[in-house]
């Protein structure tokens, strides 16, 4: 069996995961101390993470590219391959959840914030202990109820 | 302190989820269709001795995998035939056969009617199982 090769467009699985396990730490972290400036850097920082994932592509996402720089090169080569599209949309959902937690914690809503990150580390932590998705478990809901 | 509690509750709360959809992945139930909604799509495509129905979606992984472990079984298992299906392409289907998640597989007796249901990547044992209950009503069958 050929190992397959990376690309744009296929990538290893276990790269997501990874950026997953890194999110909910950081998430973890910016739930904890969010009333402090120190939480307000994590959550910015978390949301041009996803920003970049999401807009400018996974290769760009640095939770990725520390995957590919210190991890995946100490792991076996991939069994299969998983499409990218995938992930790159979770990251867009991300995004959307930190930037709006980012707006609130900046505008005195703490409570709100700590919800939106809420949603997005249960997203995130599901992802990296069982390797869910939970935007694809969506998808056909959403499909069903959005072309009624 | 309350940051600590929430990450406590949250984390505890995505295992309890975790660990059930894990445990439910796959593994078939008894389902009841009212009418036959795919009878037309299955024309010609039922197998002598149970027909395995894959609702599929883009960017599904577990979809993928779940097409290799029933191309597989319809190998071992004489009579059986896997039909896929667009979930995007098809949700008139999707309502009617109340298709929520992807992979979902209808398991079909050798009637055409649908008898189980099971959502989630399955493992191999599970869609033998299901397939022994399903083909279970038309007498002897050797694996």
């Amino acid at each position: 069996m050929t190992t397959p090769v990376c690309t744009r467009n296929q990538i290893d699985p276990r790269g997501p995961r990874f950026g997953a396990t890194i999110t909910s730490l950081v998430l973890i972290a910016a739930i904890v101390v969010i009333s402090t400036p120190v939480g307000v850097v994590l959550v910015a920082w978390q949301t041009v993470v996803f920003g970049l994932g999401a807009f400018v592509g996974l290769h760009a996402q640095p939770y990725g590219a520390l995957y590919r720089a210190l991890v995946q090169p100490r792991l076996p080569r991939p069994t299969h391959l998983e499409d990218a599209a995938g992930p790159r949309f979770a990251q867009g959902v991300g995004f959307l959840m930190l930037a709006l937690a980012l707006v609130s914690v900046l505008i005195g809503l703490t409570v709100v914030a700590t919800v939106l990150l809420a949603f997005a580390l249960a997203a995130a932590f599901l992802n990296a202990a069982f390797g869910f998705c939970l935007g694809c478990e969506m998808r056909i809901i959403g499909l069903r109820v959005l072309s009624r | 302190m309350i940051g600590v509690l929430v990450v406590v509750v949250v984390i505890a709360a995505s295992v309890v989820v975790g660990l059930v959809m894990r445990h439910r992945n796959g593994r078939a139930r008894p389902t009841t269709i009212v009418g036959s909604p795919i009878a037309e799509h299955l024309r010609g495509r039922l197998g002598s001795n149970a027909t395995m129905v894959q609702f599929s979606s883009a960017f599904c992984q577990p979809c993928r995998a779940t097409r290799r472990i029933l191309e597989e079984v319809t190998v071992m298992v004489p009579g059986v035939s896997h039909v896929e299906i667009d979930a995007e392409e098809n949700l008139d289907l999707v309502r009617a056969l109340d298709v929520k998640r992807t992979p979902t597989v209808l398991f079909l007796g050798p009637a055409g009617d649908v008898q189980e249901r099971a959502s989630g990547q399955p493992r191999k044992v599970d869609v033998i199982a299901a397939l022994g209950r399903v083909m279970g009503s038309s007498g002897d069958v050797t694996i």
